[in-house]
């Protein structure tokens, strides 16, 4: 079995006394795309905002790269290579096309990833480099806050729902291009209500459920019927 | 004659206006903290320079290079120490930790140098002036003050808008917690902007302190002329805020030469008719 590249242990995460995620375990091997399905409220967006470091969690329950980080900032995090693209796109919204993408290459990692690198990832974004985040489409949003995160050159990218209010065209267009973020060395963590389209991209599912694994295995062995009872709680 | 005499003064101590309120709309602009301590600090800075030129001998329009990066170190450790733990969604706790600051600064100054008045003497350079035209004349200081005051918010203008840091303010500022994922401390943050707010401050309180008497109680007043010189100019730009300081130098200078009690009540007035015209100011953010 090959080493993990980040290994979830047993997360509780809480807001406040709210408890949305309980005992939740994942591991994320180099190279390896990993799709986190559910319902709204699952508690997939959590997971996340948790490995990223956003949501504080007990020191040991999140590893990466072999070392505890669960204790630790989000600003620290990224700086070990962990990089999320927030669910709704958030762009910063007074800064130009290229300026967000600066902002997320300032932690200095060095990697693949630059801004020519990210214009030939996504062509359309170097047309409008100067132009007001706020007033490209959806899509070309979705593309600048995955540029954004890639600027940093993750070892592991977390994408919480990057289909979310986008046309299916433009889905399949942006879900294209994930097989070349991939085969630049990063691992890939994928958040979805779309099943269909996180099966097709990951080797690997985990369905959550009320802030809990209610199943989880490779993306080709599971049958749509123990899906949907893991997704719906049947 | 007398009228353009009047307005030109009125301009040039709108520069220094200008320096009062660049310092808050920056910190509110990327922390959305409110500093009524703002113009205590003013006054602070004016006691270290008098301190800096009685223990140096420097001419105050030197000890700048000194008291900036005091007032510079004195920002970051306030925010970093004291003002980070006061953020939250709450608007409060940041407002009334200021206050209590203000009236601490203001006790300690008393304490440390009484309530009597004090003046930093900068030699020939206060009264020099020169005549640029039939019966108009220009004092060297308050034009030497009004064209720091541009260069200052050029300064941050380009800051803001031309360099890495800027850039950073501007992302933490849009919204903070994605500011965090990318990378950004705003602890960090937060505290280099309190730190570049009061090196300005610094560069203010010296000019403050040359024009004018001062003792430890005037830093509320500077404060209400920073409020009003940022609201008349509005947020979007720090052009904004100098075109704000000069409304309200105008207006005080016209004030003082109908009557001489009504040079503040003018400045007032003119400040609230552009709240009540234009409540978002003459420059606004623009909203994307």
């Amino acid at each position: 079995m090959p080493e993990s590249l980040l290994d979830v242990r047993a997360l509780d995460a809480f807001y406040g006394d709210f408890q949305a995620l309980f005992g939740v375990s994942l591991r994320v091997a180099p190279g390896e795309v990993v799709a986190v399905i559910g319902a709204n409220g699952a508690g997939k967006s959590t997971l996340l905002n948790c490995i990223a470091g956003a949501i504080g969690s007990r020191r040991d329950a999140i590893l990466f790269d072999g070392e505890p980080i669960g204790d630790q900032a989000a600003h620290a995090v990224v700086g070990r290579g962990i990089a999320l693209v927030p669910e709704g796109r958030r762009l910063f919204a007074s800064l130009s096309v290229e300026e967000n993408l600066l902002i997320g290459g300032q932690v200095g990692r060095v990697g693949p990833w630059n801004l020519a690198r990210i214009y030939d990832l996504f062509p359309v974004l170097a047309e409008r480099r100067q132009v007001p985040s706020t007033s490209l489409s959806g899509g070309q949003q979705q593309m600048v806050a995955i540029g954004r995160a890639l600027m940093s050159n993750p070892k592991l990218l977390l994408c919480d729902e990057i289909s979310l209010g986008l046309a299916p065209i433009v889905v399949r267009e942006v879900y294209a291009r994930l097989p070349s973020i991939v085969a630049e060395g990063s691992s890939l963590i994928i958040v979805e209500q779309d099943i269909v389209q996180a099966l097709k991209a990951a080797s690997h599912v985990y369905c959550l459920q009320e802030g809990r694994v209610a199943l989880t295995g490779s993306a080709g062995t599971l049958t749509r019927e123990a899906i949907s009872a893991a997704y719906f709680g049947a | 004659m007398e009228w353009v005499n009047i307005i030109i003064q009125g301009v040039l101590i709108g520069g220094l206006y200008a320096m009062f309120a660049a310092g808050l709309a920056l910190i509110f602009g990327v922390m959305r903290l409110v500093n009524i301590a703002h113009g205590d600090l003013i006054v602070l800075a004016a006691y270290i320079a008098l301190m800096t030129t009685d223990t140096l001998g420097l001419n105050p329009l030197l000890a700048i290079v000194v008291v900036v990066p005091i007032m510079a170190a004195i920002g970051y450790g306030l925010q970093r120490g004291l003002l980070n733990r006061t953020l939250g969604d709450d608007v409060l706790p940041p407002l009334l930790v200021t206050f209590g600051l203000s009236v601490i600064i203001q006790n300690a100054l008393l304490e440390l140098f009484t309530a009597d008045s004090r003046r930093l003497k900068a030699g020939a350079i206060e009264v020099a002036s020169f005549q640029i035209g039939e019966g108009i004349w220009i004092g060297v200081l308050p034009l030497l003050q009004f064209v720091v005051a541009i260069s200052v918010i050029a300064g941050l203008q380009l800051l803001f808008y031309r360099t890495a840091l800027g850039r950073a303010f501007r992302a933490t500022s849009d919204d903070q917690s994605v500011a965090q994922l990318m990378g950004l401390d705003n602890r960090h943050i937060f505290a280099l902007a309190m730190a570049l707010s009061l090196a300005v401050v610094a560069v203010a309180g010296v000019f403050l302190a040359v024009r004018t008497n001062f003792d430890p109680a005037i830093g509320p007043a500077r404060l209400i002329f920073g409020f009003e010189a940022v609201i008349i100019g509005g947020l979007g730009s720090m052009w904004g805020t100098l075109a704000g300081g000069i409304i309200l130098g105008v207006s005080q200078a016209i004030g003082a030469q109908i009557n001489p009690g009504w040079q503040l009540l003018a400045g007032h007035l003119a400040f609230l008719v552009i709240l009540a015209v234009r409540p978002e100011g003459l420059f606004p953010k623009v909203q994307g």
